[in-house]
């Protein structure tokens, strides 16, 4: 048997619907999560940091804003700013970027996984939950292409199916290696990164 | 044997060392994950197939050199961009520029002039029209240009003129540029005040005796080295009392010179130089 790689960071890409979804996996998490999660949510540019303050009373696990320069911790979530690009460091800080919208968003969620897939490789899971445009899914191909995980939400359980089914076209060969319910992530995000004491083990 | 990946992170880094031994330009200082980003992006819109082919023309043709460091050096800004930060400064900076005969700032990375211009704005409405002189800097001499010439896009007005009215602005947004076919030009008496110059933030020195220091979303793109000298160069401009203005995700907490100023207000990414008390 083969050893399970072991993951240095989840990475999240949601939009339309994100907002409940993302309140529904982050407050079934467990606090002792192992990894650190980051987050693309669409967001208008003047949105302040309401999302980041309304999950963190929500979960368990610490949810922020990213600021530049940070060091990704264990349970923490970090969001990226409205506004702004987040991007991992190849030496796996976090940064800001305040270039153009890539297709039409800033946050982009293409723009994260990229950086995050170059500076993690195999040690990354991507994550795309309900959204109705086609972020992510470039970055999903290219997280699967530097030998990481894809999880997609179920189209069928997603409230906007577009950005999951085009994550899934856009893996078409490659195969995405989880499609789940969102009611199923929590439990699988525990089983991969082994450790946690979601649903008593 | 490297993956196509894997080979493509050791040519950006081969480049990078190449240009800074050939020109002076020293990238390793930036952010990897957004230079990166920027020289992919170049690359495709390039003929070269990869950068290893790419470096071969870039290391012998200046004026192929010159097109990547201007692509590449490019910062995105917009009129009025973060509302709320020109809000503070028009009440809680400006009372204080009206008690000096005389104003100066420094907007260091201005980029396409964007912020510049809205400062301009701002400091007109509030009585201040000849009594200031704002020096903008860039190190990418062809958004200067641009900066000068003082021409935007009219497709971004609507966007800019609601980040004006959300900045407290007194008057039509209107009233500051005329359109042109799918451009807005703006008004000349804006750019009268503004000195548009050439200054990079990794080797030229600082400006004397400056009111205000803007630098907003330019330091997110640097790595701590590169960031600290930027601020000691700001903190070396400003007067005593002098404003040091951020971008909104930018703060001073745990750097260098944080120990001498505090911000005005929480959140507003402005901060006060003391006057020191040994004086």
């Amino acid at each position: 048997m083969t050893a399970l790689p072991k993951f240095r960071a989840v990475v999240i890409g949601v939009s339309s619907g994100g907002v409940q979804a993302l309140s529904a996996l982050l407050g079934t998490l467990p606090a002792d999560f192992a990894l650190p999660i980051l987050i693309v949510q669409h967001i208008g540019p003047d949105a302040g940091d309401g999302l980041a303050r309304l999950l963190d009373s929500q979960s368990p696990l610490h949810v922020k804003e990213a600021d530049e320069m940070e060091q990704p911790a264990p349970g923490h979530v970090y969001l990226a700013p409205p506004n702004y690009h987040l991007l991992v460091e190849p030496d796996g800080h976090l940064a800001l970027s305040a270039d153009l919208p890539v297709s039409y968003a800033r946050p982009s969620v293409d723009v994260l996984f990229e950086s995050a897939a170059e500076a993690f490789g195999p040690a990354l899971i991507g994550i795309i939950l309900t959204g109705a445009n086609h972020d992510g899914s470039r970055g999903l191909a290219h997280i699967k292409a530097r030998g990481g995980l894809a999880i997609v939400q179920d189209p069928a359980d997603a409230e906007a199916p577009q950005m999951p089914l085009a994550a899934i076209a856009a893996l078409a060969a490659s195969s995405v290696d989880h499609v789940v319910a969102l009611a199923a992530l929590p439990a699988l995000l525990v089983t991969l990164t082994h450790r946690g004491t979601c649903h008593g083990q | 044997m490297m993956t196509d990946d894997e080979i493509h992170d050791v040519e950006i880094r081969l480049l990078l060392e190449g240009i800074h031994q050939v020109y002076g330009y020293d990238f390793r200082d930036y952010a990897e994950a957004s230079i990166r980003r920027r020289l992919s992006h170049w690359l495709a819109e390039s003929p070269y197939a990869n950068f290893s082919e790419a470096q071969a023309h870039l290391l012998r043709e200046r004026p192929l050199f010159e097109a990547l460091l201007a692509g590449i050096t490019v910062n995105v800004t917009e009129m009025f961009r973060d509302p709320l930060f020109f809000k503070a400064v028009r009440e809680q900076v400006v009372p204080f520029l009206k008690t000096y005969p005389f104003v100066k700032i420094w907007h260091a990375g201005c980029a396409t002039g964007e912020e510049a211009y809205s400062m301009a704005i701002l400091l007109h409405e509030e009585g201040l029209a000849g009594r200031y002189r704002m020096y903008a800097t860039d190190i990418n001499e062809s958004v200067l240009q641009h900066a000068a010439e003082g021409v935007l896009s009219i497709g971004d007005m609507q966007r800019f003129t609601r980040n004006y009215q959300k900045s407290g602005g007194k008057r039509s947004f209107a009233d500051y540029y005329t359109a042109r076919y799918d451009r807005a030009i703006l008004a000349a008496e804006l750019r009268k005040d503004i000195v548009f110059a050439p200054h990079n933030l990794a080797v030229d020195a600082e400006f004397g005796e400056m009111h205000v220091v803007l630098c907003r979303n330019v330091m997110i793109y640097f790595k701590a080295a590169l960031k600290e000298r930027c601020l000691r160069l700001f903190d070396d401009s400003l007067l005593p009392g002098g404003f040091l203005c951020l971008g909104m995700k930018e703060n001073l907490e745990r750097r260098m010179p944080s120990e001498r100023y505090t911000e005005i207000a929480p959140g507003t990414r402005i901060y006060r130089k003391h006057y020191d008390r040994t004086a």
